[in-house]
């Protein structure tokens, strides 16, 4: 069995995933100032009275990291950059200790201008008085040579804890983004090291040995051991894992909205025929723009417990904040709860703190209080549809560049949304009659994330690049550099990629039988000098496609029955 | 410190990597992915105002406002000129939409040397597409006075042979002296039409020029014509082959020098030309342009091994650029008395020309009669014959024509024999009319 795990902004959700299905699902309160004991408390319910060696694996889904950088709660490391020309790196400053030192490479990964030992070394032990133990290292042109990261990560090699380089993250160029998500890496490290040691440990000592995955933002999982090279990839699983359990459910050679909607935010998700849609360059995050590889993702603030306030015009203003919960719960400020409440759309509660709430903005709206509900529950629903337009809008839009994709160019017209998290019903029907959408409801709703965070399966990329005039080929994130012959082809770099991706994803945790990869970029030009052709230019980027693992892909129909 | 553009800026990018000429031809697939890796590592498209746009394709129409396409627009063109002149008619609205204050369109295969009449591909162009986009914002946007500053190293002869007679667009063309360079035109002397003296303006430049020349040209010659003439937006044909590196060419410009001339000259819109020294200039090249034309520190940017000292011009060339430019002022200002002895008394203008298509290897005989007239830019009839055997006549009333022209165009179009011509084109926009016959 399988346990998956999701923390969410108010509930953590976990389930328990066998043979037939759901054996057990829960939900506990999220305690954002105690993780650790949120987390051990829903592993402790799902797993009481459970005979522990049934259970094969744990996948968690946290906003540990998340919460971190988007508090820039992110301690004190180190960081060298080396630019060479062009836009100056000071405009890139992560921290208080930011160094840009000498050294170039050009586009094609030639060294332009050498780096400096002393420069470094000096720098090494002026961090070293500062009290730092952890360094990140970037270059411009890191991906197509590596060699002065690998350098500089050397000469500091013994005087630190633990070296990010920026060519291991992604095969992306963008050098100021390849500074951010070095930077990300090296300060969360500390903190994602000492929780998932410290839940390790509370496991074994219930007798709970199990291999423990952690869910990425572009919907796959990585080993806990791999991990500790790139914390920074944990960031912003909670929409991922929510993409991943409507993933089963999601209409066939169709385009589809996924809508998580939580206590505190909306997440809106795409699919394609059952693949959810990736960001092609990595995830921006209050303020943060990474490499990190994701979902194409949009948050919105809207959820349950949005609290409902009045603008200086006495209109309604959903969001964006969440004050407590729900007048019906306890708390003091109405919220979309309570509007729904009112509506008669959630019962089995007593009605009279919710229309308190609601009839104190009817006064100033000066209209009834059953209007006033209305309009709160159809504001909030357009807002969701109008960021679905919006997010369609946008990756349509995304620039191409080649004749054949501009011509070929996918459009995508999704015309169905698959709805989970709690509230999920009760917007169901409405959401539909408000727009062209058909809405499907995914089966357990309130704990799909969950679920879709345990059959998660393990993904990773790579990126290789051949230049057959300097005859080499490298694929700097694996480490990997092999002299190449002038006949050196397309075939020849995606099977080199592919069996690159296999042994990486291997490493990772994946299971070797259960591989969907597939080439997600390829490009192959020509070089001329003077007038002859000289070499080739070649770009390759294989991905494990995130999915569902083998055995578990069926759960659709076990969970529909 | 935070990295913003104070000016908002549009790029439109489009390398084509699946388009060329032929297989190791210079305007090839490779051509803008240095450039394109450039301006990604650089994270240019993730700054504060910067935002790129996807391309739209151009129709028919737009070609048939500027070209006659000889059979047709689609004999003519290929799916990348469709996108390549969309890309600079997608960056023409952005500005005019004011939804950035300045835009960039980095598209292959460019267009200065199409002129108004198209048998095929000349100097790698098929389209012009500066002039594409200029009828469709004047027809969109309702704007009446253009400059265009063509700073690619080769003379704009396409852009210039379609504003010959437009006294409402301004082609100033600096370029490398025509008797050391294709197309072998682009002298001072080239002043325009005879209803439009002076609004075409040609500044060659000695081989081996360097920063020093070109920025002294665009600040004492280009700008103070640019001031008198007051145009609604300035658009820079911005052609990256002055460069030290360039294979084709023989100028000394470095990418500190490009940025440096963007900044002095503000162009609302640019649009890339040629530029075929694609390692070693156009990634920075690049990088500096957009760089000066958002407003940013650029002043980092600089090509590996680049030594000023080595390209620094010799007194002779300074010498040579100071008496080229006296000359233009001299031109500029004196362009009333100029125009009133060309005008003289005369009722048509009339220019016999051949023209080479280099890359196609056609050859065209061209005749052309243009009215005199106080009143608007004078109807225009072109007889053209190819050595493929084509022979055609081709009208255009322009787009402020007075009624006496536009009436001239339609007899001139009507009237035309059709056991002669093999086709007769007519250009009319003032209505946005285009039509054609065939003998």
């Amino acid at each position: 069995m399988i346990i998956g795990l999701d923390v969410g902004g108010t509930h953590t959700d976990v389930v328990l995933l066998g043979k037939n299905g759901i054996e057990r699902a829960v939900k506990v309160p999220t305690d954002e100032s105690d993780l650790f004991n949120t987390v051990l408390t829903g592993i402790e319910k799902i797993t009481a009275n459970i005979d522990s060696s049934t259970i094969k694996r744990l996948v968690l889904s946290t906003t540990l990291i998340t919460n971190t950088v988007v508090q820039n709660k992110l301690p004190e490391v180190g960081m060298i950059v080396s630019s060479g020309p062009g836009i100056d790196p000071e405009y890139y400053r992560t921290n208080r200790f930011y160094y840009s030192v000498s050294g170039s490479i050009d586009h094609r990964g030639r060294e332009i201008e050498p780096i400096d030992r002393n420069e470094i070394e000096k720098i090494a032990w002026d961090l070293k008085k500062e009290g730092i133990r952890y360094v990140g290292v970037v270059g411009k042109f890191s991906v197509r040579n590596p060699s002065h990261e690998q350098n500089i990560a050397r000469i500091l090699g013994n005087f630190f804890d633990k070296i990010f380089t920026g060519h291991r993250i992604s095969g992306n160029l963008n050098f100021p983004r390849r500074i951010a998500t070095t930077h990300i890496n090296a300060a969360v490290y500390p903190i994602h090291k000492s929780f998932f040691d410290a839940v390790k440990k509370s496991l074994e000592k219930k007798g709970l040995n199990v291999p423990i995955d952690i869910l990425k933002a572009d919907g796959g999982t990585m080993s806990l051991d791999s991990s500790s090279d790139f914390p920074g990839h944990a960031i912003f699983s909670g929409p991922a894992a929510s993409a991943m359990g409507a993933m089963p459910f999601a209409p066939d050679n169709e385009d589809c909205i996924v809508l998580d909607i939580g206590g505190t935010t909306t997440d809106i998700a795409l699919l394609i025929n059952h693949v959810p849609v990736l960001n092609p360059v990595g995830i921006s995050l209050g303020g943060f723009k990474t490499l990190i590889r994701s979902l194409e993702t949009h948050s919105i603030a809207v959820g349950g417990d949005s609290a409902i306030t009045l603008d200086n015009h006495n209109k309604l203003k959903i969001g964006p904040q969440r004050m407590g919960p729900a007048m019906v719960y306890g708390g003091s400020v109405p919220t979309i709860t309570d509007a729904l409440v009112v509506l008669g759309k959630v019962k089995d509660c007593s009605r009279d703190k919710s229309y308190s709430g609601i009839e104190s903005l009817a006064l100033k709206t000066g209209d009834s209080t059953m209007e006033t509900a209305s309009n709160i529950f159809d504001q909030a629903c357009n807002m969701i549809l109008s960021e679905i337009r919006d997010m369609i809008f946008r990756i349509n839009s995304k620039p191409v560049y080649t004749i054949h994709e501009f011509m070929e160019g996918y459009k995508l017209s999704p015309k169905k949304i698959l709805l989970i998290g709690g509230p999920a019903p009760y917007f169901a029907r409405r959401i539909e009659d408000l727009s062209e959408f058909r809405i499907g409801v995914v089966p357990r709703w309130n704990v799909a994330n969950a679920i879709g965070a345990a059959i998660a399966r393990t993904t990773c990329e790579v990126t290789l690049f051949a230049d057959t005039e300097q005859g080499f080929t490298v694929s700097v994130e694996e480490g990997f550099k092999e002299k190449v012959a002038t006949d050196f082809s397309m075939i020849d770099a995606v099977k080199m990629a592919s069996a690159l991706l296999m042994e990486k994803a291997v490493k990772r945790g994946a299971d070797a039988s259960d591989l969907e990869m597939e080439v997600i970029e390829s490009l192959q030009l020509n070089m001329v000098k003077g007038f002859c052709t000289t070499g080739r230019n070649i770009r390759v980027r294989v991905q494990v496609k995130p999915g569902l693992i083998y055995g578990y892909d069926s759960i659709a129909d076990m969970l529909t029955e | 410190m935070k990295l913003s553009a104070k000016n908002k800026t549009g790029l439109v990018f489009f390398p084509a990597f699946d388009w060329a000429i032929s297989p190791t031809h210079p305007e090839r697939e490779e051509r803008l992915l240095y450039t394109q890796d450039q301006v990604f590592e650089e994270g240019l498209l993730d700054i504060e105002g910067i935002e790129e746009f996807r391309p739209e394709l151009v129709t028919v129409e737009d070609v048939q406002r500027v070209h006659f396409c000889v059979p047709d627009v689609h004999k003519v063109m290929t799916e990348s000129h469709f996108i390549s002149a969309g890309c600079a008619k997608t960056i023409g609205k952005a500005v005019l939409d004011k939804k950035v204050a300045r835009g960039f369109s980095l598209a292959r295969p460019p267009g200065h040397h199409a002129m108004r009449v198209v048998h095929g591909a000349r100097g790698f162009c098929n389209v012009n597409i500066e002039a594409i986009m200029i009828e469709y914002l004047r027809r969109e946007y309702n704007i009446r006075k253009v400059a265009v500053v063509d700073t690619d190293c080769h003379h704009g002869d396409g852009t210039q042979d379609i504003y010959w007679h437009d006294p409402d667009t301004l082609f100033i063309s600096v370029h490398q002296d025509g008797r050391t360079l294709y197309p072998g035109s682009g002298f001072p002397y080239e002043l325009g039409g005879p209803n439009a003296v002076a609004t075409t303006i040609n500044i060659p430049l000695p081989p081996f020029t360097s920063d020093e020349g070109f920025l002294f040209t665009i600040k004492n010659v280009v700008m103070p014509i640019l001031d008198d003439f007051k145009p609604e937006i300035i658009i820079n044909s911005a052609g990256q082959d002055n460069h030290f590196s360039d294979p084709i060419t023989q100028m000394n410009f470095s990418a500190q020098g490009y940025a440096a001339l963007t900044s002095i000259l503000k162009p609302d819109i640019a649009v890339l030309e040629g530029g075929y020294s694609i390692e070693g200039a156009l990634p920075y090249v690049n990088l500096g342009i957009i760089l000066a034309m958002a407003g940013i520190d650029y002043s980092r940017v600089k090509e590996p091994c680049y030594d000023p000292d080595k390209y620094r011009q010799t007194p002779d060339i300074t010498m040579n650029i100071e008496k080229t430019g006296e000359t233009i002022l001299s031109y500029w200002q004196n362009r009333d008395k100029i125009s009133e002895r060309i005008r003289d008394k005369k009722d048509f203008d009339e220019r016999k020309r051949s023209i080479y298509y280099d890359t196609d290897n056609i050859r065209e005989q061209q005749k052309e009669t243009v009215k005199i007239c106080p009143d608007c830019a004078g109807a225009l009839k072109i007889d053209s014959t190819s050595d493929r055997g084509t022979h055609l006549l081709a009208v255009h009333i322009p787009l402020r024509a007075c009624e006496k022209c536009r009436d001239l165009g339609y007899i001139w179009y009507h009237s035309a024999e059709q056991n002669i011509y093999d086709m007769v084109f007519l250009q009319d926009r003032t209505e946005d009319k285009y039509l054609k016959q065939t003998g």
